[in-house]
């Protein structure tokens, strides 16, 4: 079996707030092999948040080691960990963070015109950021601005961008907050579609048990230390479940009832 | 990433924002057309002085009478009287001279017919029409047998004839009488029009130095020497003149000059220099305004940080290292300051080109206020956008993403 894509030792990691020391992280270990859907969970102050900085490279631990496919990025420089960021995580938000008025293809194709070295055609963005946008369901959409598009399809739009450059891991934080029962399984059966069929490895946030339910392990944070780590017995199937519930209301302005529907049957990837 | 990129997206990002970004540039477009047109009116006022001293001659060189001191009490320049005719004969022969005026001045009350008029009186020689370049319009100047003989006859300035004759009358051939003494008229100068210190050259008579030392001030010294030199390097030529006459009033070393040597370089100069001094005073006054445009950059560069930080934090979870992100914002500082420089620069040459039309200034841009108006835009943008920048590459992308 190959090394896990992401091995954690002993992280921890400390904050000073003005007086107070916060110790957000104390001694995590985690292995993550290629192609695991993993769930992280728990209260707020338990760490999550903190785990899910230091695993996308936004942040260093304070101590302990950090091994991402192969290369201990715990002590990186802060340019080198863009890169790392840039070519091996993709994120996604809570709050989507889509550029304004900025087009959601142009939005898909900004993580490549921060690639570093490598060194993309117009026309090559513009093929991967359509396929991206294809993967996703939004092929037809390519041109729209994100005021144009309802909370769930912007969501998608994100997921694309964050599928845009090929990483390693897609890391989730809360990216059902914002979001309506059947979209918020929507996003899950795209993020389920992505780890069954390209072996992405997803670490999804939440804190909504029935979201993290979708995922095929089990990590409950208490306190900055793992509490359970375990596999999900009975593993929820976003498509099974979405065709199970009633047909989507009409969305009132540009969004034909039956798109969803169609995206979900149609081949994707 | 980029320049080409970096530019794409600054354009994206200040299209977004299409009136901001136009009241940012007028700062800049205020700043840089002030500046041009401000360079513009004060180098073509340097100009109209240059082509007037140009009219008037660069290689004059005047030899005046100095002060003399009489028991203790210093007299006013002019009023030496070690200036001579022999001394004028003395420095036609310096190499060099090319022509050469002695000239006594007086004023007096001229008088024809029933009219009168308070002129100066210039006793001068004949090579005087040939140093300042100054051709008759009504007779002729007079000729070195007048000057020997010290005749009664006189040239008029077009202002005296204008006074005493009325406008567009010869007078040649008639009789006007200076102190009481009658004067035969030989001819009128072309007009000359005034001096750039407002004084007007047609307001005198001319007549034979000669005559006027004699018949009219009783005197054997002379006040000045024109001369006009071979070439407009008057420099050596001056000193030339310095030396001789210095040796033919046997003055010893230490001694000061009894006379005062002046070129028309030098009396150009000072011109040419208070022009210069109020050009710069205008243009740094403008100047001025260009720092406030460059304020208002970095005033709007840091609103759009603050309301960006999102953004930036985005950006920089995708993969922007800090300095991508202060490249992104120091481009945007600098295409703002750029295009308000450029559209600065058309504005400028319509300001001049309105003051010349409906104010009658002459203007002249020079073609490299233009590189230098544009180089201090770029600068301006530079200066005032690497604060707003450096602050968004500094921010910390977990607390820009979370930022409200």
């Amino acid at each position: 079996m190959a090394a896990p894509v992401i091995q954690i030792r002993d992280l921890v990691k400390t904050y000073h707030v003005g007086e107070v020391t916060v110790r957000a992280l104390r001694g995590a270990n985690l292995d993550v092999e290629a192609g695991e859907f993993v769930a992280v969970t728990g209260p707020s102050g338990s760490g999550k948040s903190t785990l899910m900085h230091i695993l996308g490279c936004l942040d260093r631990p304070t101590s302990g080691k950090y091994i991402l496919d192969g290369k201990d990025v715990s002590r990186m420089s802060k340019d080198d960990l863009a890169l790392v960021r840039n070519r091996k995580i993709g994120f996604v938000f809570q709050g989507f963070n889509l550029l304004s008025r900025t087009t959601a293809l142009d939005n898909v194709e900004l993580p490549m015109l921060y690639n570093g070295a490598e060194k993309l055609r117009a026309a090559q963005r513009h093929a991967r950021a359509m396929e991206a946008l294809k993967a996703v369901g939004l092929g037809e959409r390519f041109h729209h601005f994100p005021n144009q598009l309802s909370g769930g399809q912007q969501q998608r739009v994100a997921i694309a961008r964050a599928l845009v450059t090929q990483p390693t891991i897609l890391l989730a934080d809360e990216p059902t907050g914002n979001l309506d029962t059947r979209t918020s399984i929507e996003v899950m059966d795209i993020f389920q579609r992505l780890n069954a069929e390209r072996g992405i490895t997803v670490i999804l946030i939440t804190h909504e048990m029935d979201i993290a339910e979708h995922g095929t392990r089990l990590v409950r944070f208490r306190d900055g230390r793992i509490q359970i780590d375990q596999k999900i017995a009975k593993r929820r199937n976003a498509a099974e479940e979405l065709a199970a519930l009633p047909p989507p209301e009409p969305e009132k302005d540009d969004a034909p009832s039956d798109e969803v529907a169609v995206e979900h049957h149609g081949g994707v990837v | 990433m980029s320049i080409i990129m970096t530019l794409v997206i600054a354009l994206k990002a200040l299209s977004r924002n299409k009136l901001r970004t136009m009241l940012t540039m007028l700062g800049m477009i205020i700043g840089v057309g002030a500046v041009i047109a401000m360079v513009g009116l004060g180098k073509g006022a340097q100009s109209t002085i240059e082509e007037q001293v140009k009219a008037a001659g660069t290689n004059l060189i005047t030899v005046m009478a100095g002060n003399f001191t009489q028991g203790g009490v210093r007299q006013g320049g002019g009023m030496s009287t070690t200036l001579t005719p022999d001394d004028a004969e003395a420095l036609r022969q310096l190499p060099g001279v090319q022509y050469l005026a002695a000239s006594v001045n007086s004023r007096a009350q001229v008088v024809a017919g029933n009219q009168n008029w308070s002129t100066q009186i210039q006793g001068t020689d004949v090579e005087l029409p040939l140093i300042r370049n100054w051709p008759n319009k009504f007779g002729s100047f007079f000729t070195s047998q007048d000057v020997q003989s010290a005749a009664k006859v006189c040239i008029l300035g077009q202002t005296v004839s204008d006074n005493l004759f009325g406008p567009d009358v010869d007078p040649t051939g008639q009789i006007i009488r200076v102190k009481n003494q009658p004067f035969k008229v030989l001819g009128v100068l072309a007009p000359k029009g005034t001096t750039s210190f407002g004084q007007d050259q047609d307001d005198a008579i001319y007549a034979p130095y000669t005559t006027v030392q004699k018949k009219l001030q009783g005197i054997q010294h002379i006040n000045q020497i024109q001369i006009s030199a071979e070439t407009p390097e008057t420099g050596p030529v001056s000193a030339e003149i310095t030396d001789a006459l210095r040796a033919r009033h046997k003055l010893i070393p230490g001694d000061p000059d009894d006379f005062m040597v002046r070129t028309q370089e030098e009396m150009a100069s000072v011109r040419t220099e208070t022009t210069k001094t109020m050009t710069t005073l205008l243009a740094a006054i403008a100047g001025v305004s260009l720092l406030v445009g460059g304020i208002g950059i970095m005033n709007i560069m840091l609103v759009s940080v603050t309301e960006r930080t999102r953004e930036i934090g985005l950006r920089m979870a995708i993969g922007a290292r800090g300095k991508d992100v202060l490249m992104q914002f120091l481009v945007e500082a600098v295409v703002l300051s750029l295009f308000g420089g450029l559209i600065g620069i058309g504005f400028g040459y319509a300001l001049s080109a309105a003051a010349e039309k409906f104010l009658e200034w002459p203007t002249s841009i020079p073609p490299n206020a233009i590189g230098m108006a544009f180089g201090f835009a770029a600068g301006t943008g530079v200066f005032f956008g690497f604060y707003p920048a450096k602050k968004a590459a500094g921010l910390d992308p977990i607390e820009a993403l979370r930022f409200e």
